[in-house]
C-alpha cells in the first residue's frame, strides 16, 4: 500500500463528517482546526453513540450481576476486549488487560516485575532519553526500590535513537528494556526489531509504549515479538479512562497481582487470598465497562477505514506539514525533519517567541496545538529547549488545516515583532 | 475573548525589556519555582535591609506573561517594606483569581493592572503568578534567615 494508491480512495471530507466536534465554531466564529491529536484524539459519532446506547439501554455491573442487564453489560464489555485482541493481533483475548490509561499499564508492569523478583540488586533496566515521563518514572521507582540500576539510550541530533551503545547498554545484567514505539515529542518511529532482538539475546524482557503507535500504524503484537505492549484508548478515537496492557500469557500467568480488590481474586479468607487467572488478576474493582464498549466502537471505526489507509494518510499529511512549516523563517523542527520513519507529531520552536505565546496566538485563530514539555522533559533537555509547540495530526486532518496553521504562525511572528 | 486583552502593550514591553532581571548579591534567600504543567521556571533572590525589600533579583525562563509579571513585581516591590509588598501581592493575587470581575487599583498595582486581561484566560493565570509565589516563598525564608542570624532573637550563646 502506498500513499498514492490510498489517496485515491481515502476521503478525508467524508471521515470528518463523522466527527461532530470538527464542525464546531470557536470564539469569533472561527472554525476549529484541531492539531492536538497526539494529546487526545477526537471521537466519531459512532463511538459517542455506542457509549450513550450502553448507558441508556444496557448499563449494569459486569461479571457479578445475574440479571439480564448484567449479562448484556458483561457481554458488551468482553466483546470490547475481543475487538482489542483482534485489532492488535493478540494470540489470546486473555492477554488483554485493561488499565485506566497507558501510564497505569506501565506502572503495572514495572511494579509486578519488581514484586516478582525479576528486577533486583545488580540488575539493570534500560529505557531511552525520548520517553514520555510515564515510561521513565515507574522504572526509576522500581529500580530505586529493588536496588537495580536504570540506564538509557541517548538520542541523536536528528532525533533518532542512538544505537551506537547498544552492545554496552544491553548486557547480561539487563532484565528489562522499555521504550516507545513512536515518540510523542519527536515523532520518531524507533527500530524496535533491532532493540527487541538484542534484548532477547541477553534474556531481557521488552516493554513497548505504543500509545502513539496503535492509533497511527497497523500493529501485530505477535509479529512484533515484544513481551509487553501498552497503549491508551483516548488517543485511538476511544473514550478516556481505559488503557490496555498486552502481555505474553505465560508471563502474565506467573506474575503477581498489581492492585487488590474485587474481581482479581479466586477466593478470600480473613487470612489470605488466592488470585484469579489473567487478565482478571490485574483488574481489581469495577472495570471500565462503557469505555470498553466505546473502545470497541473506535476499533470498528478504524478497522472499517483500514489501518494501512490511516497510516498512509498520517504519512502524507506529516510530509505536507513538515514541508510547509519548515519554510517559515525562524521555525525549527525538533525531531526528524523528513517524513521517514516518523509519526504525525511535529514539535518546533519559533525564534524569540515562547511556545505558550505561540499556542495562545494560534488559539486566537482557532488552531489548537499543545505547548510545553509534552511530559518529555529529558527529551527537551537533550535538544537544549525548555519547551516546544507541537502540532499533531490524525486521520481527519486536512492539508487546508495545515495551511491555516502556517498562516497563523506567520501572524504570530508579526504579532510579537520577530 | 480577544487575545489583545491578554497581550497588553505594557506586558509586551516588560517582556522585551524586563526590569531588574539577573541574579545579584547580597541576598538572604534564593528560591527556585517551577510550573510543573508547562515547565516555566524562575530563580529568585530577595535581599532585605531591615524591614525594607532592598532588592528582588531573578533569572526566569518562560512565556511573555510569566516574564513580564516578574518584571512588574520588581518595579512594585523593591524599596517597599515587607508588609507593603505582601499587600501588593494580595492585591495582584485577587486580581488574577477574580476571573476578570475584579477592578484593579492602579494606585497599588501600577503596570500590574495590565494583567487584568490575563484573569480571563484561566490557563495563563499560573504563568502570571509564578514569580509572585516565588517572591512570597523567598521573603518568608529571608525573614527566618535574618531573624535567626540575630543573636538577640535566637539566644545564641555568643
Amino acid at each position: 500500500m502506498t500513499a498514492v494508491e490510498s489517496s485515491t480512495t481515502y476521503d478525508v471530507a467524508r471521515i470528518r463528517e463523522d466527527f461532530p466536534i470538527l464542525g464546531r465554531r470557536l470564539s469569533g466564529d472561527l472554525p476549529l482546526v484541531y492539531l492536538d491529536s497526539a494529546n487526545t484524539s477526537q471521537k466519531p459519532q459512532q463511538v459517542v453513540d455506542a457509549i450513550a446506547d450502553h448507558y441508556a439501554q444496557h448499563n449494569a455491573n459486569v461479571a457479578r450481576a445475574m440479571h439480564q442487564l448484567g449479562a448484556e453489560a458483561t457481554a458488551a464489555f468482553e466483546l470490547g476486549r475481543d475487538k482489542v485482541a483482534a485489532f492488535i493481533g493478540a494470540p489470546s483475548r486473555d492477554e488483554v488487560v485493561y488499565a485506566k490509561n497507558a501510564s497505569e499499564a506501565l506502572n503495572l508492569v514495572a511494579r509486578v516485575l519488581g514484586d516478582a523478583g525479576r528486577i533486583g540488586p545488580g540488575d539493570e533496566v534500560v529505557i531511552t532519553e525520548m520517553e514520555h515521563h510515564s515510561n521513565i518514572v515507574p522504572w526509576q521507582q522500581v529500580t530505586q526500590r529493588t536496588g537495580a540500576t536504570l540506564r538509557w539510550f541517548g538520542v541523536t541530533d536528528e532525533g533518532r535513537l542512538d544505537l551506537d551503545d547498544i552492545d554496552t547498554l544491553i548486557t547480561e545484567r539487563t532484565k528489562v528494556v522499555s521504550l516507545t514505539w513512536v515518540s510523542n515529542m519527536l515523532g520518531t518511529i524507533n527500530p524496535l526489531d533491532v532493540v527487541i532482538a538484542k534484548a532477547h539475546s541477553v534474556g531481557a524482557l521488552v516493554v513497548v509504549d505504543a500509545s502513539q503507535a496503535v492509533p497511527q500504524i497497523p500493529v501485530d503484537v505477535a509479529a512484533l515479538g515484544a513481551d509487553f505492549v501498552v497503549f491508551t484508548g483516548h488517543k485511538l478515537l476511544g473514550p478516556t479512562g481505559i488503557g490496555v496492557l498486552w502481555g505474553r500469557y505465560d508471563l502474565l500467568a506467573e506474575l503477581p497481582p498489581f492492585l487488590g480488590g474485587g474481581e482479581m481474586i479466586e477466593t478470600v479468607t480473613m487470612e489470605r487470598s488466592t488470585y484469579a487467572a489473567p487478565p482478571s488478576r490485574f483488574e481489581a474493582g469495577t472495570p471500565p465497562i462503557a469505555q470498553s464498549v466505546g473502545l470497541g466502537a473506535a476499533i470498528d471505526y478504524l478497522s472499517a477505514i483500514g489501518m494501512q489507509n490511516v497510516a498512509a494518510h498520517e504519512q502524507a499529511i506529516t510530509a505536507y506539514a513538515l514541508g510547509a512549516m519548515q519554510e517559515i523563517d525562524g521555525l525549527t523542527v525538533v525531531g526528524p525533519k523528513e517524513a521517514v520513519m516518523r509519526g504525525g507529531a511535529v514539535s518546533f520552536t519559533l525564534d524569540g517567541i515562547h511556545p505558550h505565546d505561540v499556542s495562545q496566538l494560534l488559539d486566537s485563530r482557532g488552531v489548537a496545538v499543545r505547548a510545553g514539555h509534552h511530559c518529555a522533559k529529558p527529551a527537551h533537555l537533550r535538544f537544549g529547549v525548555q519547551s516546544t509547540t507541537r502540532a499533531s495530526f490524525y486521520l481527519y486532518t486536512t492539508e487546508q488545516e495545515i495551511d491555516v496553521l502556517v498562516e497563523a504562525l506567520h501572524h504570530t511572528k508579526k504579532y510579537f515583532g520577530s | 475573548m480577544n487575545v489583545d486583552s491578554l497581550y497588553q502593550e505594557i506586558i509586551l514591553d516588560h517582556y522585551k525589556h524586563p526590569h531588574g532581571s539577573g541574579l545579584r548579591e547580597p541576598f538572604e534567600a534564593e528560591v527556585h519555582h517551577v510550573n510543573p504543567t508547562c515547565g516555566d521556571e524562575v530563580t529568585l533572590r530577595v535581599h532585605l535591609d531591615g524591614e525594607t525589600v532592598s532588592d528582588v533579583s531573578y533569572a526566569a525562563e518562560g512565556c511573555s506573561i510569566s516574564q513580564a509579571s516578574v518584571s512588574v513585581l520588581n518595579d512594585l516591590i523593591v524599596g517597599r517594606s515587607v508588609d507593603e509588598g505582601m499587600a501588593v501581592l494580595d492585591s495582584f493575587t485577587e486580581l488574577m483569581q477574580g476571573k476578570g470581575k475584579v477592578e484593579p487599583d492602579e494606585d497599588v498595582l501600577e503596570d500590574g493592572i495590565a494583567f487584568a486581561g490575563v484573569a480571563q484566560f484561566p490557563a495563563r493565570v499560573k504563568c502570571a503568578l509564578l514569580g509572585w509565589m516565588a517572591w512570597k516563598d523567598a521573603v518568608s525564608q529571608a525573614l527566618v534567615t535574618s531573624s535567626s542570624s540575630d543573636p538577640a532573637i535566637t539566644g545564641d550563646p555568643t
